[in-house]
């Protein structure tokens, strides 16, 4: 080796964009950000991608050099500079006028602590960047420490007995900064999740998007029932399908039917809620509450139980 | 040419002003900045520039400052940044980044004494943290080289046999709030001596990967790669030499500078604006009929050993100058440079102007008459120079 190379100078021949993850990839069996990516090369059609990583596991999928299993050119960043560096890109995209949509893909732990600071300063002056976060909720590449993503709960190698706090709301915070665009995408609902990725897509501005990615490795669960955890997430009310447009406009797009045994079944269905014997009851209140905000926020349906 | 006076900040900006403009035929000018005192007023002048394809982004830290820099340079823009002490501190992570990804980032630091207890006053101890980063680093003493430097260091950044990020760097205070007739080229000329970056290897529409997962092996190489770049700088230079003069009509300086050195009978080697202080003194021993002499280190990384030491053959006395301490062990140029002398020769290391301590010709002559009265080198000095 005596200089870069590059993919099509390994001789590939299979197309160099498609799939967006390509075969060879080192995701886990079951992982709901392989799910994601996928959905997301649905989504982008013949838009042309820049993408920017920090570290994670997607970092790790991408493989090792100087293969790439990202079918769209990618610069892996420092952990919490991902928007920074996609801030970079973009200003050079838009002063070339060449079209290309720049892309961050960042896990929890380089969104929600790490990476919070160059977010919101990115959000905040509305920089031209689609966000995604696959929110795996369990710090996946350090191993599975608690964070401000670690749902109530939740044992983490660091939290034996479960976490005792509620997880942050990044969704709102990011709203908060009124951006054109912030969305929560659900993998069980595949049309919804690839509509709100073309239009963040195709926005101008700062556009977030949150997926809830379940992780087989972390979460301690059948990598075959991923999917079908994202549906009781969503069902039982503890994982919301929203949009918000320029921080005000929110819109709930699947309504939950808030069943105590889809709650019940998500968290049996994981051994990470097995320690702390947290139940649906302990959960409940939160998730009340939280759609009580969601409402009132919503506009179309105000409660009448709601909080003075 | 206009001759003009300029702070060492403005000089950088306008500088950097000059460089940005020029790659607007290739793909713009992208810049991340973010304020600290003593470049405060570089970043705040580049602001209020208007530079045709060009964007400078007011980020919310140093870190993301450097990211903004990677993220544009690896999209083949021309980039810039500045900052001091703590701030580049806090950029490290991305400075090392912008290393290992060989990204011709040019940044001007204003050198600034690390905290807490805060002092914003000259020390090299920041820019030193990052000798071993991967920048290539020089070190001026007059706000005309700050200007020379700064055009020079994207000359050799982004040369193809180069492709290294380059720091140059201002002492606080001294070159950063310090105004000197300084003398900018038209941007005809700099457009002539820095034509638009064409950087290989960009990021394109091409899937590849910058920064993935590396093998002990590939890493070996990629190490092997960047440090045969950094030595491939002097003839770079040399070609930036000439070419800048016939362009700008004066040639930048070597990345060594002997002063009146040849029949020395002591040497006082140090780096930045105390280099400037030394030469006043090395004239006033010079009057008194004391033979002292001068070398001024303008290069640091890469390190010109091969330069330095043919200064220093013939000369059995050699004091070092810092303006920084490596806790621990004693001046990093010194650590650096006691090993080039003639085998017998006394090198001796003193460290003065830490926290920004004026260093005056009294002072150094002070230490030419303790490193000419020494038979044997002692442990390195720590001098207060005082306020």
């Amino acid at each position: 080796m005596t200089g870069p190379v590059y993919p099509e100078m390994m001789g590939l021949s299979c197309p160099v964009d498609d799939p967006l993850l390509r075969p060879g990839n080192g995701n886990c069996g079951g992982c709901g950000m392989s799910t994601a990516l996928q959905f997301l090369g649905r989504a982008r059609e013949d838009r042309k991608l820049q993408m920017v990583i920090p570290a994670s596991c997607a970092a790790v999928s991408v493989g090792p050099f100087p293969y790439t299993a990202m079918g769209a050119p990618t610069i892996l960043s420092t952990f919490g500079a991902a928007s920074a560096v996609a801030t970079g890109l973009s200003h050079a995209a838009r002063l070339n006028g060449d079209g290309t949509r720049v892309v961050c893909w960042a896990g929890d732990g380089g969104t929600y602590d790490i990476g919070m600071a160059s977010l919101s300063g990115a959000a905040e002056r509305n920089e031209d960047i689609l966000y995604v976060c696959y929110d795996n909720e369990i710090y996946g590449n350090t191993g599975g420490q608690r964070s401000s993503a670690t749902p109530h709960g939740a044992s983490t190698s660091t939290t034996i007995r479960g976490k005792t706090e509620h997880k942050k709301d990044v969704l709102a915070i990011l709203a908060a900064h009124r951006i054109p665009y912030a969305a929560t995408v659900s993998l069980a609902h595949p049309q919804d999740a690839i509509r709100k990725m073309r239009r963040a897509l195709d926005l101008e501005g700062f556009r977030f998007l949150q997926v809830l990615a379940p992780c087989p490795t972390g979460w301690k669960s059948e990598p075959a029932l991923g999917i079908e955890l994202v549906r009781l997430a969503v069902r039982s009310g503890l994982f919301p399908v929203v949009e918000v447009v320029d921080g005000r406009r929110t819109t709930i797009n699947v309504e939950p039917d808030f069943a105590d045994e889809a709650l019940e079944l998500y968290l049996s269905l994981q051994r990470r809620y097995q320690r702390s014997e947290i139940s649906a009851a302990d959960l409940r209140p939160a998730i009340e509450r939280h759609w009580r905000d969601l409402r009132a926020r919503s506009g179309r349906i105000v409660p009448a139980d709601r909080e003075p | 040419m206009n001759g003009q006076l300029l702070s060492g900040n403005h000089a950088a900006a306008l500088a950097a002003t000059l460089a940005g403009r020029a790659n607007r035929t290739g793909r713009g000018f992208v810049s991340g900045v973010y304020p600290i005192t003593p470049s405060t007023e570089c970043m705040e002048l580049l602001c209020n520039q208007e530079i045709e394809k060009g964007h400078v982004v007011r980020v919310e830290s140093e870190h993301s400052a450097m990211a903004v820099c990677i993220g544009g340079a690896a999209s083949g823009s021309r980039t810039f940044t500045t900052s001091s002490s703590n701030g580049i501190a806090y950029m490290a992570e991305n400075l090392v980044a912008a290393a290992l990804l060989r990204l011709p980032v040019v940044m001007v630091a204003a050198n600034r004494t690390l905290g807490p207890p805060w002092n914003i006053w000259a020390d090299h101890g920041d820019t030193l943290m990052l000798r071993d980063a991967g920048w290539m680093q020089f070190y001026c003493a007059d706000n005309q080289e700050l200007v020379d430097t700064v055009l020079c260091a994207y000359r050799l950044a982004e040369d193809a046999r180069v492709l290294l990020p380059a720091m140059v760097c201002q002492e606080a205070f001294v070159l950063s709030h310090t105004a000197m007739a300084t003398s900018l080229p038209t941007q005809e000329q700099v457009d002539r001596f820095l034509p638009a970056l064409d950087l290989p290897g960009r990021l394109g529409r091409t899937p590849k990967v910058l920064g993935g997962l590396t093998s002990s092996h590939a890493t070996e190489v990629h190490r092997a790669q960047h440090h045969e770049a950094m030595g491939r700088v002097w003839e770079v230079y040399r070609e930036a030499q000439d070419s800048f003069e016939e362009i700008f009509g004066r040639r930048p300086a070597d990345p060594v500078v002997p002063y009146r050195a040849d029949d020395a009978d002591v040497l006082v080697v140090s780096m930045g604006t105390i280099a400037a202080t030394v030469e006043r003194a090395v004239d006033e021993a010079r009057a008194k009929g004391i033979r002292l002499g001068a070398l001024r280190v303008r290069t640091f990384r890469p390190f010109p050993a091969g330069q330095i030491a043919a200064v220093l053959r013939g000369h059995a006395r050699v004091a070092v100058i810092d303006r920084n301490v490596s806790l621990g062990f004693g001046g990093v140029l010194w650590g650096e440079a006691r090993g080039l002398a003639d085998p017998g020769a006394v090198v001796q290391g003193y460290m003065i102007g830490l926290g920004g301590g004026d260093v005056r010709p009294e002072h150094v002559l002070a230490i030419a008459a303790d490193a000419g009265a020494r038979s044997v080198a002692g442990a390195p000095v720590l001098m207060e120079a005082g306020t």
